[in-house]
């Protein structure tokens, strides 16, 4: 991929935003995430927030080299090689349907897959964490079977629990904190994505493969 | 806390460096007036401050304290006395604050020396709402709580704020990366109309009515950073501009960037009241962040201003 092919403006006076134009793809998004890892390094450096094939960073009104912020993100780009993470692999354990998973019976007719087939590819894929954002903690996850793709609720839930493991059109995530929200909730796990006092406050982190497991073994 | 206002919580300038975990920036909706309050009590300008939306709210002091307000000009009494927004004033022990309905602006900052004392959460004192990060039990504060202020810094003496802030004159905004694919008419009407902050507005955004905002391209964007100030534009044409709560990610067109300079004068427009935008650079957004920080720093190097 040539310098033609990405969009570099700023959305701030402080802060520009780099983005790859075409399909999303891995390779790509691993670039962004070794983009990362070395703009978060340097002095003046406010905020480095990768996205879905872009990436903003946000400098430090002071900093010396704001100016060039644009030049220094093209070149970090055209020098960046995906990044091959040490692949974390997170299981989360949840528990489908019932009260856990309210609309899991509601994705299985959208799907036209009886609940026990919806939970069984849920639990086949491998998902990729692309990035963070919504909530502390939340990550937004690739690799989705398409049969699971369930379009969002009409009436988003004013609360939606913790723990949530929930399918909004083509993605699939974890709702960290009580939040409204509009997906589809099909489970819950117990297992604490975020937490503030920690040394790595977020349990998935971009690059991190995640798993999910069935508590009721039916996987 | 004998009687809070309709919101009130505890605000530094924000959570930085987090964003990418999903961490929002929250902090004073108007950073001018809490570094303006900070600076009259000799705090840093970001130490933690009580943020009051729309008063009227009534707070003693258990011990003797300087203490200033800034932001809105809220009607103010200290034990029975008028006092002034953007004067700092030696409150004794015991003494009753009453803040009553501010008739210009929307947010007041009440500053005491030394800081309000909270745990500093993931670099920040600021309250998430969202989430209950940070803030006092995170959440808004009720009658009845106690704060506790750290230890202030020196010998700080009262001190008034030299000049008027803030100043007036149309919200300055950048345009944004879709400016261009909005239709002509609609950023003619965006730069031209007086909008209405609605009643859906709240600290993670300004919901703005006025005409229909259409863009010319149909096509959506992928989730990317959102920062503070960025004006978005969601289907339906009413604009939205991000305030200090806003996600870390979103996914709407962007029409502009509130400058940062002018953050807090917009935070300070109440549901109901009007805004309207103008264009600027990003040179003239940057000197007038610069102009707000060195009217800070000399507010805070000449105690007896007069």
């Amino acid at each position: 991929m040539s310098a033609s092919d990405v969009r570099i403006g700023w959305v701030s006076e402080t802060a520009a935003t780099l983005e790859l134009r075409g399909d999303t793809t891995l390779e790509n998004q691993r670039r962004i995430w070794m983009m990362a890892g070395e703009l978060r390094a340097r002095p003046h450096v406010r905020e480095v927030v990768p996205g879905m094939n872009n990436l903003s960073v946000e400098l430090d009104p002071a900093a010396p080299d704001l100016e060039s912020l644009p030049q220094q993100l093209r070149e970090c780009w055209l020098r960046s090689v995906p990044a091959t993470p040490p692949t974390r692999q997170v299981e989360i354990t949840v528990e489908y349907g019932g009260t856990a998973g309210p609309d899991l019976d509601a994705v299985a007719r959208h799907s036209g897959l009886s609940p026990a087939e919806v939970v069984r590819r849920h639990c086949a894929g491998h998902y990729t964490v692309y990035f963070l954002g919504f909530l502390p903690g939340f990550a937004y996850l690739g690799g989705l079977d398409p049969c699971l793709a369930t379009p969002r609720r009409s009436e988003p839930r004013f609360a939606v629990p913790a723990g949530s493991v929930a399918i909004g059109g083509e993605q699939t995530g974890v709702y960290p904190w009580t939040s409204p929200g509009g997906w589809q909730l099909i489970g819950r796990t117990s297992m604490r994505l975020f937490d503030a006092a920690a040394a790595s406050p977020s349990l998935l982190l971009p690059g991190d493969t995640v798993r999910f497991i069935d508590a009721g073994g039916r996987a | 806390m004998l009687k809070p206002a309709v919101q009130t919580t505890v605000q530094d300038l924000g959570r930085r460096g987090s964003r990418h975990l999903g961490v929002g920036r929250c902090g004073a909706m108007d950073p001018a007036a809490l570094m303006i309050g900070n600076a009259l009590v000799g705090n840093a300008v970001d130490a933690a401050a009580l943020e009051l939306c729309l008063p009227p709210a009534s707070i003693r002091f258990d011990v003797e304290c300087l203490m200033a307000l800034s932001g809105a000009q809220c009607r103010a009494r200290l034990d029975g006395a008028a006092i002034d927004t953007g004067r700092s004033v030696l409150a004794k022990a015991g003494a009753q604050l009453e803040l009553s309905a501010a008739p210009d602006g929307a947010r007041a900052y009440l500053c005491v020396a030394g800081g309000i004392d909270v745990p500093i959460v993931m670099g920040s004192r600021s309250t998430d709402l969202q989430t209950g990060l940070g803030g006092f039990e995170g959440r808004i504060l009720r009658r009845g709580d106690v704060l506790r202020v750290l230890p202030p810094a020196g010998n700080a003496r009262p001190t008034v704020c030299s000049a008027p802030y803030p100043a007036a004159g149309p919200i300055r905004v950048l345009a944004g990366p879709e400016f261009d694919e909005f239709e002509p008419q609609a950023r003619t009407a965006f730069l031209q109309s007086s909008w209405r902050v609605t009643p859906q507005s709240n600290r993670m955004g300004f919901r703005l009515a006025g005409p229909e905002l259409r863009r010319s391209v149909r096509d959506e964007l992928k989730s990317h950073a959102v920062f503070p100030g960025l004006i978005q534009v969601p289907p339906g044409g009413a604009p939205i501009v991000l305030m200090a709560d806003a996600h870390a990610t979103g996914g709407y067109p962007r029409i502009a960037t509130v400058i940062a300079a002018d953050q807090g004068r917009l935070a300070q427009v109440p549901p109901g009241g009007s805004v309207q935008f103008t264009l600027c650079t990003r040179a003239a957004a940057l000197s007038a962040w610069q102009k707000l920080l060195a009217f800070v720093h000399a507010m805070r190097s000449e105690p007896d201003a007069h």
